[in-house]
């Protein structure tokens, strides 16, 4: 196995989970990363960058477009941190590792590139306060005092290239008990918090000329050091804005038995309200033979609390992220109970 | 005495030692004889003509040629002998390929370094060669061949002259004409001569006639 | 009636197991010389293309820096322009008293990085990239280091070339002691649309097209050109051994194939029965010699791998590996061989009559007719080659007028000799003599092939020899000339490069600062030099072509010297102008030998250079100095400056490291000349004993005729002797035109540079008497046949019932 792919699967967290072990009170783990502790408040601007303690971390938005073409889009922005050590170095010394994820999908197409780099020289990095995140010249970039409300997106593929402009004027939203999100039976948790609520306009520039579109767009902010069980194998993982303002991320932790799932609910004015494993109920209806896997493309998801009975449609079931360590992302529309749009995430279809 | 066969015995290895092919042949030939030897195939005609020409051993008796015991002679001396004393005519021509008619002709004698231009015009002539000498032995009839052949053996001026079946490759009329000169020529130059034949025809023409059966002169 | 008519066949070779010998060997040894060059130039190859592969960046276009490195910045900002790129950051360094090639790569964007050997081994990414991380080393470079004793743990992996250590860009900047630098960076080949182009962003870097790896790959393929050469004419020689070989075969069984059919085997099935019997013979040959080649290339291969490394740097694993194309290419000659001799044996027999001709049955003289036919088409392979050379220019062009040349020359041969002969026999006074010549003459048919193979090899002899000592000859003499100075320095930075040069001032001859920029010259990369105005150039420096008073105009006018490689590529020559970059147009006064550089370059004079080109690093010397005072010079620097042992360089052992080097290629093209003559000579006996059957009857009427067994077998020898010294006369001339062609064409063809041709009579002569042994040898068996044979076999000859 080359050095590369390994480096990815650490990113992804499905090695060592015999390493994943918390110790009790002390807040780290057997190789001296941190664990996330229920009940520590998040800290803003700060917790916007980069926590180098911590095994894994992610900046990742989502974002559903309609062009001046009258086509559906959807874009996604992803800067991952995996960490060797639970530290930070200067230089090619640093411990720190970075991988960017950026792909355009449309209906028909969906094209993605992949830039990886580490810490330490400059290539990659978030700084809190002006936000700004980056890998090569892939960039969500923030202003001054103003947090993550208003971001400028850029990135660039062989093919493809987009440019978008995000602002929201409503709070963040905090998973789980503020933001310690639990992630399986027995405790273990991240730290995740987002802004669903972007407004967005921009451009991308595809094989056939430019095309300006509207949307809405979707941050998360996830980090933790150990949030996999050893028997978990993947996720489903919604992010969905409905027509009447509100909004729902959800999820599934897939296992041998039920999984386990968590939700979000985010009323029009910004309040939400986090729901406990076994609230969600999703089920796969429809498959589709995505680089000769089977995938679930339409899903039936109810959210009894929230009386939301709706059908997520993948916007185009080839949505597959061919990087180094492949998984399906793409847009997807809403019908049933309340009609909108959102993304899909699914790891670990074999 | 030109030639004096005494008590010969032959065997070839791995025969029947019982059953030599030579077994105590005895004969003499003078000076300008000539000499017929037939019998049946296989019975040592020619075989008795090789030890005569120095070209095989014998296992008993003794051959005198030209007053010279031939079993103390070693392959110098017989190769010596066979360049000069002795020259061989056989069924098969046995010219050399790679030389023309006027080489060949000239070749016994020039080995035997006796190369008398004069006499060997003379053959040539005498032999009806004259026009082919330019020409190689493959583009010569079998009975212009033998007629080389002939001619390259006189050419040293031997003693004796061995032939064997001297026209057996030939058909009865060319084999005539052939003989008919050999004879003329032999005679002419007072040339023993020694031949193997089982043509009785030709055996008679010549001055004595001896038949070999089961290895002895009958 | 296939089986009967088959048992009859073979039972011929039990009858004559020799010939069955001589056949099988014949086939076995000429595939065997075959399929050892291909082993060695297939390996050989491979590791190339493995290591160029491995150090991944022989497609990639590079970056580097006019003064050898680029700060870590710069890359970060290149990247942050969107890029991709990749940084190398490479050097020697000595890990336990070993000095190896580092390559320091960036794990997470190196194209090609190492696997380990064995899957068992999981590498954690930590491991790699942080402190003491991981090298990596092909397992020839691993029994060198003392696995022990090293800064970090040692990863076994068949990927990387041998001699090179990679490992993490981290690692390696410690263990080179150059924070913060890369050597160079690699343009990976997928770039994201609408880039700003790299000379915008970054005009000082210098992007150049696949440099180390091309320059190894054109280099190496000098050595190459030689073994494919020498590959080619191996084949044309086991061609016809195989061809005389097989032929034979088929003669000798003429009077049994007769008999067959006159008992009523048809033609076709007799055909049949030939080539199923041939394949057969041709596919055991042909593993047979597989074996024969595979333990020759086994044998050389470290030589060949030694002097490949030596001479160019080029990696090559010492270990041979059975390549399917390899074996295949091997039963291929064996077969086509066969197939060829066969064809015509076959033709032949369709010809032969069911019933001997009476009288002469043996070798026909050869026929004026076929001789003519022979001779022309000789002469049309010859004059084609030259044709095709003269109209199509190029590397196959080249090929194909070496292949026109010695197939066409051994296709004249014969009639050339048959002349010859024809000439001296009929000249030869003693009948003797005069038989022997005529006789000879008569037998070029049957040994017609044996002595092409003779002179193909002779000649490939001659050339390649001619080639390498040429090729050693005037590469010693161009180090010589262009080592002139007796030390070279390399400082490590411009302030210690100029420290280093006060310091020297007053303690050597002269300092000769080596400095140069990387400019496009006639829109290739290249080099241009700036030279002091010193004796050592104008005594030493190897000028092709020069206007008068070349040094006085180089150092007071606008002019400038150009390599051959340029001037050749270009066609511009002393007299013409160039342009070395926008607004600086000069003229070209001289034209000097450049042997091994694949690039452009050019000299000008130092201030020139410095007022054209900006910021020219200024870290090289040479320094003059009497021999005798050289090592206590060399000690003082090291101690004053704290300079690593490769900093500074001694010409006398880069001239000793070059000349092993030439050893070795000389042990192994020396192998192989013996191996072709060898092959040649098996061919010449071959053909002797198997004549042997049918010279008998010619042999004897003239033993009838009174020349002893004795005399007839040394004559036998020394008619050997003869062909073989007549073909080895013929074998010179053709063997010149052959080093030739490979020196003025195909090497200007292939790499740009025309190499002298020397002359080595010595060589010749020690060749000659080699072949005279050769083919006294290969007579000496027949002839010791011919002394011991009983008269009563000779007389068989006579014998009526015959």
């Amino acid at each position: 196995m080359n050095a590369r792919a390994c480096i990815v699967l650490l990113m992804l967290c499905i090695s060592q989970p015999a390493n994943a072990q918390g110790f009790a009170g002390l807040g780290t783990d057997a190789e001296g990363f941190a664990i996330p502790q229920p009940g520590q408040p998040l800290d803003f601007p700060a917790d916007h960058g980069a926590h180098p303690a911590f095994r894994i971390e992610w900046w990742y938005l989502t974002s559903t477009l309609t062009g001046d073409d009258g086509h559906s889009y959807g874009v996604q922005w992803t800067l991952f941190r995996s960490a060797l050590k639970p530290y930070e170095d200067a230089g090619w010394q640093s411990p720190q590792l970075w991988m960017g994820h950026a792909a355009l999908t449309s209906e028909t197409t969906h094209q993605f590139d992949e830039r990886i780099a580490r810490g330490g020289i400059g290539q990659a990095g978030v700084i809190a306060e002006p936000f700004s995140a980056w890998i090569d010249d892939w960039q969500m970039t923030g202003q001054p005092k103003k947090g993550l409300s208003e971001l400028k997106l850029t990135a660039r593929g062989e093919a493809f290239q987009y440019e978008l402009l995000l602002n929201a004027d409503t709070p963040l939203v905090l998973h789980g008990e503020a933001g310690y999100s639990t992630k399986t039976e027995d405790g273990k948790a991240s730290y995740y918090y987002s802004q669903p609520a972007y407004s967005v306009t921009g451009t991308l520039q595809l094989p056939d000329g430019p095309v300006n579109v509207t949307g809405q767009g979707w941050l998360d902010r996830e980090w933790s050091s150990q949030p996999l069980s050893e028997d978990q194998t993947g996720w489903d993982w919604f992010s969905l804005s409905f027509d009447s303002g509100a909004r729902m991320m959800g999820f599934r932790l897939r296992d041998s038995g039920d999984g386990y799932t968590s939700a979000t609910w985010i009323h029009p004015d910004g309040s939400s309200v986090s729901l406990p494993n076994g609230a969600l109920e999703i089920e796969p209806i429809e498959t589709a033979v995505v680089e000769d896997r089977r995938i679930p493309t339409v899903w039936q998801v109810a959210l009894p609390a929230q009386d939301l009975n709706i059908t997520v449609t993948a916007l185009n079931p080839q949505s597959w992220m061919g990087t180094s360590f492949p998984y399906w992302e793409g847009p997807v529309t809403v019908m049933g109970s309340h009609a909108g749009r959102g993304y899909l995430e699914m790891t670990g279809y074999e | 005495m030109l030639l004096s066969v005494q008590n010969i015995t032959k065997r070839y290895p791995g025969s029947d030692p019982d059953l030599p092919i030579l077994n105590d042949v005895s004969l003499e030939l003078d000076t300008g004889e000539t000499l017929a030897l037939t019998g049946e195939s296989g019975c040592g005609k020619s075989t008795l003509l090789h030890l005569v020409g120095a070209l095989d051993g014998f296992d008993s008796g003794e051959i005198h040629l030209d007053g010279k015991a031939l079993s103390g002679l070693d392959d110098a001396a017989r190769a010596a002998l066979r360049r000069g004393t002795v020259a061989l005519v056989f069924q098969q021509f046995n010219l050399i390929p790679s030389l023309t008619v006027a080489q060949n002709l000239a070749f016994h004698a020039r080995l035997a370094g006796q190369e008398d231009p004069d006499h060997i015009a003379f053959l040539a002539e005498r032999l009806e060669l004259h026009d082919h000498t330019h020409r190689y032995p493959e583009h010569l009839s079998g009975g212009q061949m033998q007629r080389v052949a002939i001619g390259r053996a006189l050419a040293v001026r031997p003693k004796l002259l061995l032939a064997d079946e001297p026209t057996g490759n030939l058909d009865e009329r060319t084999g005539d004409l052939v003989f008919d000169l050999m004879i003329e020529l032999v005679k002419q130059s007072g040339t023993a001569l020694f031949l193997v034949t089982h043509s009785r025809r030709i055996a008679d023409r010549l001055d004595r006639h001896l038949l070999l059966s089961c290895g002895r002169i009958a | 009636m296939r089986r009967t008519g088959l048992a009859a066949l073979l039972s011929h070779w039990r009858r004559q197991p020799l010939q069955l010998v001589t056949l099988v060997l014949g086939l076995a040894l000429a595939t065997g010389l075959w399929s050892a060059v291909q082993a060695i130039n297939g390996q050989a190859r491979a590791s190339y293309a493995q290591a160029a592969e491995q150090l991944g960046a022989n497609r990639l276009l590079g970056l580097t820096a006019p003064n050898g490195s680029i700060p870590v910045a710069q890359y970060v900002q290149l990247r942050r322009a969107g890029w991709q790129l990749s940084p190398i950051l490479e050097g020697r360094v000595r890990l336990n008293s070993t000095t190896i090639s580092l390559l320091g790569v960036d794990s997470l964007s190196y194209p090609v990085p190492p696997a380990p050997a064995s899957d068992q081994e999981t590498l954690d990414p930590a491991d790699i990239l942080t402190a003491p991380g991981r090298l990596f080393a092909h397992p020839e470079t691993a029994d060198k280091l003392a696995v022990a004793a090293l800064p970090a743990p040692l990863i076994v992996t068949d990927h990387l070339p041998v001699g090179i250590v990679l490992t993490d860009i981290a690692i390696a900047e410690s263990l080179l002691e150059r924070s913060g630098e890369i050597s160079r960076i690699l343009v990976l080949p997928d770039q994201p649309a609408g880039l700003v182009p790299l000379s915008d962003i970054a005009p000082d870097l210098v992007l150049s097209e696949p440099n180390g790896d091309a320059d190894i790959a054109r280099l190496t393929d000098s050595f190459h050109l030689n073994l494919t050469a020498f590959g080619l004419l191996s084949f044309a020689v086991g061609l016809f051994i195989v061809n005389g070989t097989v032929g034979l075969a088929f003669h000798q069984r003429r009077g049994m194939f007769r008999s067959l059919r006159a008992l009523g085997v048809p033609l076709g099935v007799l055909t049949e029965l030939l080539l199923f019997e041939l394949l057969a013979l041709a596919l055991l040959a042909g593993f047979l010699g597989l074996i024969i080649g595979y333990l020759v290339a086994a044998a050389l291969l470290p030589d060949v791998a030694a002097s490949l490394r030596g001479l160019y740097g080029a990696p090559v694993t010492g270990t041979l590996t059975l390549r399917p194309a390899w074996i295949a290419s091997g039963l291929a000659i064996a077969l086509l061989g066969a197939l060829i001799a066969g064809g015509q044996g076959v033709w032949h027999l369709h010809r032969l009559p069911i019933l001997a001709a009476p009288g002469l049955q043996s070798w026909r003289l050869g026929s004026a007719s076929r001789d003519r036919t022979q001779a022309l088409t000789g002469v049309g392979l010859v004059v084609g080659g030259f044709l095709v050379q003269g109209l199509a220019q190029g590397l196959i062009a080249g090929f194909a007028l070496l292949a026109g040349l010695m197939l066409g020359a051994a296709l004249l041969l014969p009639p050339i000799l048959g002349q010859v002969l024809g000439w001296i026999s009929a000249r030869a006074r003693d009948p003797v003599a005069q038989w022997v010549w005529a006789d000879l003459r008569s037998h070029m048919p049957g040994l017609s092939l044996a002595l092409m193979a003779l002179l193909l090899a002779l000649a490939t002899n001659i050339g390649v020899g001619t080639m390498v000592s040429s090729f050693r000859l005037t590469f010693t003499g161009w180090l010589d000339q262009r080592l002139a100075s007796e030390l070279y320095v390399t400082a490590r930075s411009d302030d210690e490069g100029a420290a280093i040069r006060d310091w020297l001032l007053s303690r050597s001859d002269a300092v000769l600062p080596i400095r140069y920029g990387e400019l496009r010259l006639a829109d290739q990369p290249g080099r241009v030099y700036g030279i002091a105005d010193h004796a050592t150039y104008r005594d030493h420096w190897p000028l092709i072509e020069a206007l008068p008073g070349v040094w006085d105009r180089l150092h007071t006018e606008r002019t400038v010297l150009i390599n051959e490689q340029l001037a050749r590529r270009t066609d511009l020559w002393p007299g013409d102008e160039i342009a070395l970059r926008s607004g600086w147009t000069v003229e070209i006064v001289g034209v000097y030998s450049d042997y091994g550089n694949p690039n452009a370059q050019a000299i000008v004079s130092l201030p020139a250079l410095l007022l054209h080109v900006p910021s020219v690093p200024n870290r090289q010397f040479g320094v003059r100095i009497a021999p005798d005072l050289s090592v206590r010079l060399v000690d003082e620097l090291r101690s004053t400056f704290g300079l690593p042992t490769s900093a500074i360089v001694d010409q006398a052992a880069i001239k000793a490291r070059s000349l092993g080097v030439f050893e070795k290629t000389f042990v192994v093209t020396g192998a192989l000349n013996v191996l072709t003559l060898g092959a040649a000579s098996f061919a010449i006996l071959t053909s002797l004993l198997t004549l042997w059957t049918l010279r008998l009857p010619q042999l004897a009427p003239v033993w009838a005729l009174g020349l002893t067994r004795k005399r007839l077998a040394w004559l036998e020898v020394l008619r050997s002797v003869a062909l073989t010294a007549l073909t080895a006369c013929l074998a010179l001339p053709l063997g010149l035109a052959l080093a030739w062609v490979l020196l003025d064409v195909i090497n200007v063809e292939a790499f740009g540079w025309r190499l002298p041709m020397h002359l080595f009579p010595l060589d010749w002569a020690r060749l000659a008497v080699l072949a005279l042994i050769a083919g006294g040898i290969a007579a000496v068996i027949p002839a010791r046949r011919l002394r011991t044979t009983p008269p009563a076999d000779m007389l068989r000859v006579f014998s009526n019932e015959r």
